[in-house]
């Protein structure tokens, strides 16, 4: 195994950071924190949104200087931030945004800056190409290197990605919330992939909102709080109550669910979808959602629940079928349609179809609702504010004022400003496309209890995602497989139940 | 272009170690490249059609030499655009750098020259200008950060009213010899201005596909921050391509006026909006990162062999400008149709 000749072969921690603080302005983005980490672990370093996760990652890339403290490689203290290349020998970072070049070929993407040279000193693509495929075999990544890079899922690029890092010697390697965008099974991949580097000597430290995940496959947790280190402990004998409790700082672990009111069998239907039909996203799908009724759609990225949520919501048509909403049938395909209909949407993501960074959490919220805000389509900026600052306080947002633009709040609250507008409208049917990604777990609770608080009010909800925390709180659940609906379960089911029905895989058959 | 000429050699092999799945996609990237190829054949046989003229030798080399100008700002503008910014001040340096040539060295008496230096000179001065505005565009662009757009527009602006403001308005004549040799002389019986420009567009390919500089620009117009985060000294390649263009558009100015035995005020007035055509039509983004060298020359090439059909058929020279406006929009669009994706 290489790990003999490696800096990780010594006894001492791969790295560590120690008393580092680290200033923008006024905030203090770390405070005395320190961390360390030792050879062949899998060290999880979880903390709500600005706990100063993100701060400690590019100080322990070299991408950033602390104001104080010292970080130390293998013992060693770090190198300057100018000799990029001694700190890629030491560490790697997958960060959550890409650092691959979508228009150049996988290969050049592995080698990009250091290209093979033949003899007239011009770049050598066949050797480039050999050597690319030889590092993607090594660590079984299997690619085509001369494949241009954006053809790649996440979960490909992602791998991409590890092995360039592994590829510049470095055998410590943080991975910056790798499973926000991959779906169950390519989460079951990457963690077998995570396994078998650690096998041959790689560290990681790995960095998640999802506490499940870190059960799975770490073996020591460090806990950031509010720019602090609050606890380090093996995995296996932290309790995830106590886990939650070091995160938000309270003493109440994940609340338990209470028992939801059944829905009377008489109440108005209000979302009534026959036959939905789109080619291979999805087939011949009915759908009944009765007022206050929560419905989930759970499945994997390509089992349709998405595009069959986008397609109830009126963002796409589908090619057979119908939709009525409250007795009314939108033209198919039509968002404004839809909404006069009283569809509420929260859409699958919020920097690309949920929000508009530059503009104020005012007109973030109020996009859906024109109407209210004037007449003759004239906005009353009071108007708007008011209703505005109606909705932070209905959802607890975090900040100054409505004035604020929405890529000033973290990504908690702007995901409350998405879900102020779906419910500007006061709709009669709120759609919610995996409501809760990249959420912390207080603002999670806290978006699915809204959730709850509204079905209560006699709102229809339908939730496509495949988190089971969206899911749990749903009164029944339809898991799509391959576009199909193939599995029905009622509230009350086990986790194991709905993972197999989401994976296609008979339990008892 | 890489994948292109290494493409023969590599049929009829196993594929690489490691290649999972078919290279369908690898396919189209190859054909990206001759996207315009079936177009350009295509309009020679209309033109062929239209004119018996059409195919000889004379005319051929009449369409090279004629582009052979201005398809140096539209090599230029392709780098520049490659690394993700835009340079609309080119057309002006097409002009001004000549210009300022010609105003020192031609005699005084003849027009506004100030006959300060000798024709030796000439050749010099048209790059020397080329260097300083390569260098006052990436001062403002890259040194202070400014919108490359809005930078060179104004340069755009402030080039061309220096040109008038030397020249009076008025052109200048009488030029050295140094100025017009390289616009007018025949190497091997074919103009030398079509050799250069084939020589630089070879040069550009070179550099573009197999070199590592070539590829940073690749880089940082695909994704600034991974350029940075890969070593890339991503400021100094934006100086050395953006000074790298205006010196192109000052060799370009310069064959044109060695054509033509003079420099108007006007010169290169409007050529940018073609140059942005050519470019987007051969296949380069506006958004950086794609495209390449080849493809810009088709793209040029396929405007000109256009231009030259519609003059063979005896289209009225009034309304050539309207059927070249249209002529961008429709093979905007059919490259929209082939590639099939949105333009950027």
């Amino acid at each position: 195994m290489g790990a003999s000749t490696s800096p990780s072969s010594v006894n001492g921690p791969v790295a560590e950071a120690e008393r580092i603080t680290k200033r923008y302005g006024e905030t203090v983005a770390l405070d005395g924190a320190h961390i360390t980490i030792m050879p062949g672990e899998t060290h999880a370093l979880v903390g709500r949104n600005g706990a100063g996760k993100s701060t400690l990652v590019s100080i322990l890339t070299g991408l950033q200087e602390p104001d104080e403290g010292e970080v130390r490689f293998a013992g060693r203290p770090a190198p300057r931030l100018s000799e990029r290349d001694a700190w890629r020998e030491r560490v790697a970072c997958v960060y959550q945004k890409s650092t691959i070049i979508p228009e150049l070929t996988v290969a050049e993407n592995l080698y990009l800056n250091r290209h093979d040279h033949n003899g007239l000193r011009l770049v050598s693509w066949k050797s480039m190409w050999r050597k690319a495929a030889e590092l993607l075999e090594a660590w079984a990544v299997d690619v085509d290197v001369r494949l241009p890079a954006k053809e790649l899922g996440v979960e490909q690029r992602q791998f991409v990605e590890i092995a360039r890092a592994l590829s510049f010697g470095a055998r410590f390697i943080i991975l910056d919330e790798p499973t926000a965008q991959l779906d169950g099974a390519a989460i079951a991949r990457l963690f077998d992939r995570m396994r078998a580097m650690r096998e041959q000597g790689v560290t990681f430290l790995f960095i998640s909102h999802h506490l499940q995940e870190i059960y799975e496959i770490c073996d020591t947790v460090t806990v950031f709080r509010d720019a602090r280190h609050i606890l380090t402990a093996p995995v296996m004998e932290l309790p995830r109550g106590d886990l939650v409790a070091a995160m938000t700082g309270e003493a109440a672990g994940l609340q338990e669910r209470k028992a939801r009111p059944s829905v009377p069998p008489d109440a108005d239907v209000i979302l009534d979808a026959r036959g939905l039909t789109d080619g291979d996203l999805y087939t011949a799908v009915d759908l009944r959602v009765r007022a206050g009724e929560i419905v989930g759609l759970a499945g994997l990225g390509g089992s349709g629940k998405t595009e069959l949520a986008e397609t109830i919501a009126g963002l796409r048509a589908p090619r057979e079928g119908t939709v009525e909403v409250a007795g009314r049938r939108p033209r198919a395909g039509s968002v404004p349609d839809s909404l006069a209909a009283g569809v509420g949407l929260v859409p699958r993501d919020r920097h690309h179809q949920g929000l508009i960074p530059l503009m104020s959490i005012a007109d973030n919220t109020t996009m859906t609702v024109p109407e209210r805000l004037g007449t003759a389509g004239l906005v009353s900026s009071r108007r708007r504010d008011d209703l505005a600052r109606e909705m932070i306080t209905n959802l607890a947002i975090k900040t100054p004022g409505p004035e604020l633009p929405v890529n000033g709040l973290s990504g908690g609250n702007q995901q409350k400003v998405v879900m102020a507008r779906a419910l500007a409208s006061d709709p009669r049917l709120l759609v919610l496309i995996t409501p809760t990604a990249g959420v912390d777990v207080r603002s999670k609770e806290f978006l699915l209890a809204k959730v709850e608080e509204i079905a209560g009010k006699g709102t229809g909800v339908v939730i496509a995602s495949d988190e089971l925390d969206d899911l749990r709180l749903c009164d029944r659940v339809l898991v799509m497989f391959h576009g199909r609906v193939t599995t029905e379960l009622a509230a009350g089911w086990h986790d194991h139940e709905m993972v197999a029905a989401m994976e296609g895989v008979e339990l008892d058959a | 272009m890489p994948e292109t000429t290494a493409a023969p050699t590599e049929t009829g092999r196993p594929a690489p170690k490691g290649s999972g799945r078919s290279p369908a996609g690898l396919r189209l990237a190859r054909l990206r490249d001759f996207a315009l190829v079936p177009a350009i054949i295509a309009i020679a046989i209309v033109g062929q059609i239209v004119h018996p003229i059409f195919l000889q030798a004379d005319n051929l080399i009449n369409i090279l030499q004629t582009m052979s100008e201005i398809s140096l700002l539209v090599l230029a503008q392709a780098l520049v655009l490659i690394v993700g910014k835009m340079d609309l001040s080119l057309e002006s340096t097409f002009g001004l750098a000549p210009g300022v040539a010609a105003w020192l060295t031609v005699a005084v008496g003849t027009g506004s020259g100030l006959g300060l230096l000798s024709g030796f000179w000439a050749i010099p001065i048209t790059l020397a200008v080329g260097v300083l505005v390569g260098v006052v565009n990436a001062l403002f662009i890259v040194r202070f950060g400014l919108n490359g757009f809005i930078v060179t527009l104004g340069m755009l602006i402030v080039l061309r009213g220096l040109l008038t403001g030397i020249s009076g308005g008025q052109t200048f004549f009488n030029l050295p010899e140094s100025m017009t040799y390289l616009g007018s002389a025949m190497w091997l019986g074919v103009p030398a201005s079509i050799w250069i420009c084939l020589l630089l567009f070879a040069v550009g390919v070179l550099v573009m596909g197999f070199t590592g500089f070539g590829r940073s620009l690749y880089a940082i117009g695909g994704n600034v921050d991974a350029a940075k985060a890969a070593g890339i000294r991503t400021d100094r390649v934006l100086w050395i391509t953006l000074i790298t263009a205006s010196v192109l558009a000052a060799i370009g100015g310069l064959l044109l006026t060695g054509r033509l035995a003079s420099v108007a005020a006007a010169q290169g007035d409007g050529a940018i909006f073609t140059v942005f055509a050519a470019a987007v039509i051969g296949g380069v983004s506006l958004n950086g990162g794609k495209g390449t060298v080849f493809g810009a020359f088709t793209g040029i090439l396929l405007l000109y062999m256009i231009q030259n059909v519609l003059t063979l058929a005896g289209v009225p020279a009034q309304w050539i400008e309207a059927l070249n406006g249209a002529i961008i929009l429709t093979a905007l669009a059919l490259s929209r149709l082939t590639g099939g994706k949105t333009q950027e």
